[in-house]
């Protein structure tokens, strides 16, 4: 068969199944050199610190409002369908393991997608166009270990301490909804909170924040260095930079929470 | 500030011999010879799209060359480790066309930025006097604390100039240093080409299509046309030529 017999379609097909594995092999190459730079001194112990910094410190205000609004308004909205069964008091036990289980790592990391991924996206990316990471490349420096090793062991470290910021302010917020309509003392609402809560439970919260802290930094990093053709090439790696973390936080939720349902079945 | 010497000085510092290079099916480089000695400034000219800053780039060891050899002082690009081709960018200063300055630093902190990282034993009075010494060459010392994006272009160039002198390189790379700026910024920042030359006794690669520039600050002159060094020599050599290609560019120079 010639190539002139081949449909047109097939040729298209072909060529975004290529641009996908190509893609994948690219990206599994980054993270791969990743891991390399990681582990090989000497270490950017100082930028390490900035970007720490940068994503946690300066994501931690955010973070918190969303918390303590989205514990205060779980608890509203919950209320009158426990009430009608007379189990309002069940109210912190629910409360917490929606937060605890799922709104805390989700929720942190899709506000850390839009927040952190984008702007590294659009950071590298602008550097990539302007010739500043050549720049720093000529100039004997590391810009994959300064710039790339940095940025993505900040995400990793930092999302599961926001993770811990969002549960525990979470938890108020709904403890302020609990209080003002029960009475209820801070120690009692959380005694009953954590009285569903394993350990085992917030391990898998950790896992999670880590696994998306881990993405969230990757796919910033991986959209930005490979930006081109201008402003228009750092404006797609921003965006991309969110659209494809969000779309990787998700599946890896639904893989999470597979395996982890799977081994407490054990 | 303290200069380099070349072990021999007979040998040139830069070496290229049928250096090949190919992006996907479009050739930009078909077999480049070239030779740069020491204290030496070679002009690279030709038209956009040539290849020249592939050129610049396979010697700075951004890219690799197809085939061919490319000898930097005295070290084969293609057979060093990474960490040897970091030894060896150290003594290769890179100015870029749109100069490249970190954008979130200052001038002050563009210019530490390549020390801090590679010569770690320095103090903090030893840095900040190789920045104020650099700026002082390039004639900005009163933009030290000023960001890049306050700057005009030409300072953005001579800033760009200065953060490579500070390693004190003994080959720099000029990549359209002239591009975009105005004749007059443009004839002081040939005249600055010339000053590092002799003051920090560089061998350089200017790579531009002004003929100004290029009569200014090149000891040789090499056309690169359809992949190949067309004509080396000094400027008077080529543009004598009554060869009707050398003619059109000089012409087309001359009449924009």
């Amino acid at each position: 068969m010639s190539s002139n017999d081949i449909p047109k379609e097939k040729f298209l097909i072909s060529r975004q199944l290529d641009g996908a594995f190509s893609s994948l092999y690219r990206t599994l190459g980054f993270i791969g050199r990743f891991f390399k730079e990681a582990i090989r001194p000497p270490y950017e112990f100082n930028e390490i610190i900035r970007q720490c910094y940068d994503v946690g410190y300066k994501s931690l205000a955010l973070i918190c409002l969303t918390a303590f609004i989205t514990g205060l308004v779980f608890t509203k909205q919950s209320r009158p369908s426990l009430a009608e069964f007379g189990a309002t008091s069940w109210l912190p036990s629910l409360v917490a393991i929606a937060i605890i289980k799922a709104l805390a790592p989700l929720v942190t990391a899709l506000i850390c997608a839009g927040k952190v991924g984008s702007n590294i996206g659009a950071e590298l990316g602008s550097m990539k166009v302007s010739e500043q990471i050549e720049a720093m490349e000529v100039s004997a420096t590391n810009p994959f270990k300064f710039l790339v090793v940095s940025r993505i062991l900040a995400t990793t470290f930092m999302i599961p301490i926001l993770v811990f910021f969002f549960g525990g302010i979470g938890l108020y917020g709904s403890y302020v909804d609990v209080h003002m309509n029960e009475n209820t003392s801070f120690i009692l609402f959380f005694e009953a909170a954590f009285e569903k809560i394993s350990f085992a439970d917030i391990y898998v919260s950790i896992i999670k924040a880590v696994v998306f802290g881990f993405t969230i930094g990757t796919v910033g990093c991986v959209q930005g260095y490979k930006a081109s053709q201008g402003t228009v090439g750092v404006g797609r790696a921003a965006n991309a930079a969110v659209v494809v973390s969000m779309f990787l936080i998700f599946i890896e939720e639904i893989i999470i929470v597979q395996i982890a349902n799977a081994i407490r079945a054990i | 500030m303290e200069q380099q010497t070349n072990p021999n000085p007979n040998e040139p510092v830069i070496s290229l011999r049928g250096v090949t290079k190919t992006f996907g099916t479009n050739q930009v480089l078909c077999g480049v010879d070239l030779d740069v000695m020491k204290g030496q400034n070679v002009v690279v000219l030709g038209r956009s799209g040539t290849g020249k800053s592939v050129l610049i780039k396979i010697i700075s060891g951004m890219l690799m060359a197809d085939s061919g050899t490319v000898r930097v002082l005295g070290q084969d690009i293609a057979s060093l480790t990474d960490r040897q081709l970091r030894a060896l960018r150290l003594k290769i200063g890179f100015s870029f066309q749109s100069s490249a300055l970190y954008d979130s630093m200052t001038v002050k902190e563009n210019l530490e930025f390549p020390l801090v990282r590679n010569k770690r034993h320095l103090t903090r009075k030893e840095i900040r006097s190789a920045t104020l010494e650099v700026l002082d060459a390039v004639g900005l010392s009163q933009t030290l604390n000023q960001l890049p994006s306050e700057l005009s272009g030409g300072q953005r160039k001579r800033i760009g100039i200065a953060r490579t002198l500070i390693l004190q390189p003994e080959i720099m790379l000029y990549d359209e240093p002239t591009a975009g700026l105005d004749p007059i910024t443009s004839t002081e920042i040939n005249g600055l080409i010339r000053q590092v030359q002799e003051q920090f006794n560089t061998s350089a690669i200017i790579i531009t299509h002004d003929l100004a520039c290029a009569k200014s600050t090149g000891d040789k002159i090499a056309i690169l046309l359809d992949g190949k060094f067309y004509r080396q020599g000094t400027f008077n050599e080529v543009f004598n030529d009554k060869d009707e290609r050398i003619q059109g560019f000089y012409d087309y120079n001359f009449m924009q």
